[in-house]
């Protein structure tokens, strides 16, 4: 079952971003899509004790990225993502050679102190909320961080993001239910990047509903169904979904259809799938015939960086890991880091 | 003399006023009901939600996360459940993220049984509650300690989890344990107690009572004893307390220590008690396989062993799925006074 994408109004026509954001977006999705590249190998290698990733998924998580309103409090959009959204990370600036720290579970893993998983970060300073592994529940604080969106009064709000198939959790359900109380609607952008697959699992053999989005509608929130394979086409659709959040302070229910090049995780074996559509050779042939991008330069670009994120993850190697004594810090917190008041 | 219920609004009152209370939410605690118990009429903050308790947890820990200061009511602890990995996950905010987050929230629920009821209104949290690290747990018996343990909560960088016994919710302060400032009953009442009927114009007036905190990790010494050593908490500490007293005309005395901290708990007070006694009963409502009396035990045979002069109690709930509507049904599965008079003369009377 593949539904037939339908998109946002404004996505079918043909606009065109301008060259630097393309190149832009190029560059973030090489080196998001090489990041996992090297995250696997680390963790074939030995570097690391397991993968879970979202190559395949770049052609939204880096626009997603490039277009958050990025600071710390509410006044800022806050991240409730889940464990394939390095690149959402990466596109609003975070250092590739953390991720790697964080595959080493070394102490200098700033998301976690070797404590979570590759693919679970946690940047306090741009409001993306810790990645956990349980599917879902992700969505369930969204409407909380979106209340604070909301009685701060500027243009943030609350992105939540998770799979098909964790859909089937009851938070999904309370985040359409709690952001849309009459009188009370949040600003709560919730997508659902849907590979059509629960670890191995065929979302057909377990989903009964055409589309997922359609779920939205008897809430009265606005949905659509997306191609999340063009960069361009995600940047101009999230771009109009946000600006409606963002504006009518209302929730709106984006399902975004995606590939999952490398299974599901290193449990499935994190080897390349062939069948699946790949979104960075196409957005490469679109530039080049745009005149932008020449294949030599973006074999240069591929070439540079995988480079560049192999001399990395071998630094990484040499840094240090955790002390027995470390597992017992963080426990209870002194201070509250967290206290937000308007002006800070 | 405040009743325990007016104790916790009182509180939620200095929580909105000088604390930085920004929601008390939770299923029917907004107008007009302000709580099925009460505990939030007349709060400025209030709101009501969904039926949806995992909606509240989540909403409560992402209300945390962007520096709002949330109070959420799960209605019945027996539908907190399914809350779990939420309160997990809550718990592990700080810790999973290498402490670069904190989620300051506070949870409260009624618990336990002595109202009739039945299966799913009489279940206890404390065990469930003391296995999520990272969660402050505490459970007050008295309306004093329910206000001062509530500001401490409020006033925390971490989840809190406040265990409100639901038998003690009418329970009025003894009189030398009111909460400083509050006025006599009569007038407390008309002063912060909905009126019946319509309410929609109703504002309370709030007596002036101050930011009297209670630490966490500090248990309350109810009555010193010579022979024997009672810990309990919540509702179990009346009925220890009259046990006491019971046993007292049988010259037998007994020290009760009212924990009210469950985590962090009072150690030193404990092991003072029990080095001095050398006999030791813990009493709690919870169903006693893989119960929180278990490791109090577990502690005090490891690191007291040899001061001991009888092997440690522990009197807790049945290893039952629920307690029974029936009142036998009820007595035969929670500890009950007599139960906890016999097994505190056993223990006075036991030759080592």
């Amino acid at each position: 079952m593949t539904p037939a994408p339908a998109v946002v109004p404004s996505a079918s026509t043909k606009r065109e971003l301008p060259k630097e954001t393309l190149l832009e977006i190029h560059s973030l999705m090489l080196r998001a899509r090489l990041l996992e590249e090297r995250l696997i190998r680390m963790q074939k290698q030995g570097d690391g004790y397991f993968w879970i990733g979202g190559p395949g998924e770049e052609a939204f998580n880096v626009p997603l990225g490039v277009l958050v309103h990025k600071g710390q409090g509410p006044e800022y959009d806050y991240l409730h993502l889940h464990y394939r959204s390095n690149a959402v990370a990466l596109a609003m600036g975070a250092d590739a050679v953390d991720f790697m720290r964080q595959m080493k579970n070394t102490t200098s893993d700033p998301f976690s102190r070797g404590r979570n998983f590759a693919g679970h970060p946690s940047i306090r300073k741009w409001n993306l909320v810790p990645v956990s592994s349980p599917i879902e529940v992700q969505y369930a604080m969204a409407p909380g961080t979106a209340i604070a969106n909301k009685r701060a009064g500027g243009r943030g709000i609350s992105i939540v993001t998770g799979g098909d198939a964790g859909t089937a959790e009851g938070e999904f359900a309370s985040c359409m239910i709690w952001s849309s109380r009459p009188g009370n609607e949040l600003p709560v952008l919730m997508v659902v990047t849907n590979n059509q697959f629960g670890i191995s699992t065929p979302a057909r053999t377990q989903h009964g509903e055409q589309r997922i989005s359609d779920r939205g509608k008897a809430f009265g929130i606005r949905t659509a169904t997306i191609d999340g394979q063009d960069p361009e086409s995600v940047y101009f659709a999230l771009q109009e979904v946000m600006e409606y959040v963002r504006t009518e302070k209302k929730p709106y229910l984006l399902e975004i259809m995606v590939s999952r090049l490398y299974g599901h995780s290193s449990s499935s074996g994190a080897n390349f799938v062939g069948d699946e559509h790949d979104c960075l050779p196409a957005f490469e042939k679109k530039l080049e015939e745009r005149g932008y991008l020449s294949r030599k330069d973006a074999d240069e670009m591929r070439a540079a960086t995988t480079q560049e994120f192999l001399e990395a993850a071998k630094r990484v190697r040499e840094e240090a890991m955790p002390t027995q004594e470390d597992a017992f810090t963080h426990v209870f917190e002194e201070t509250n880091h967290v206290a937000w008041k308007k002006g800070n | 003399m405040a009743t325990m219920v007016q104790a916790v609004r009182m509180a939620l009152h200095v929580g909105e006023e000088r604390l930085g209370v920004t929601d008390i939410f939770g299923e029917d605690v907004g107008a007009p009901l302000g709580g099925v118990f009460t505990a939030t009429q007349g709060l400025k903050t209030t709101w009501n939600t969904p039926l949806d308790e995992r909606g509240l947890i989540g909403t409560a820990i992402g209300l945390a996360l962007a520096g709002q200061c949330p109070v959420a009511e799960i209605q019945f602890c027996d539908y907190a459940f399914n809350t779990i990995d939420l309160l997990k996950l809550a718990g592990g905010m700080a810790w999973s993220s290498g402490g670069e987050w904190n989620c300051p929230m506070v949870v409260m629920t009624p618990v336990g049984s002595g109202i009739h009821g039945s299966i799913y209104h009489s279940h206890s949290f404390d065990a469930q509650a003391t296995r999520l690290p990272g969660w402050k747990v505490v459970m007050p018996s008295t309306p004093r300690d329910a206000y001062g343990l509530m500001l401490s909560a409020i006033a925390d960088p971490n989840p809190v989890l406040v265990l409100i016994p639901k038998a003690l919710m009418r329970v009025k302060n003894a009189p030398g344990e009111e909460i400083p400032g509050e006025p006599d009953e009569r007038t407390l009442s008309k002063m912060i107690d909905a009126p019946i009927g319509d309410r929609s114009q109703w504002v309370p007036q709030w007596p002036a009572t101050p930011d009297m905190m209670i630490p966490f990790g500090q248990a309350r010494m109810v009555r010193t004893g010579e022979h024997v050593t009672v810990v309990c908490y919540g509702r179990m500490v009346r009925e220890s307390v009259a046990a006491a007293e019971t046993l007292a005309a049988e010259g037998i005395s007994v020290e009760v220590i009212d924990l009210r901290s469950l985590h962090p708990y009072d150690w030193p007070t404990l092991s003072t008690s029990i080095r001095k006694t050398g006999r030791v009963l813990f009493v709690n409502e919870d169903t006693e396989i893989t119960n929180f009396g278990e490791h109090l035990i577990r502690r005090t045979v490891e690191e007291l062993f040899y001061e001991l002069h009888a092997p440690p109690k522990l009197l807790a709930g049945a290893h039952l799925p629920g307690i029974g509507l029936a009142d036998n049904l009820e007595k035969a599965s929670v500890p009950q006074r007599d139960g906890i008079i016999d097994a505190l003369r056993t223990l006075a009377r036991h030759e080592p």
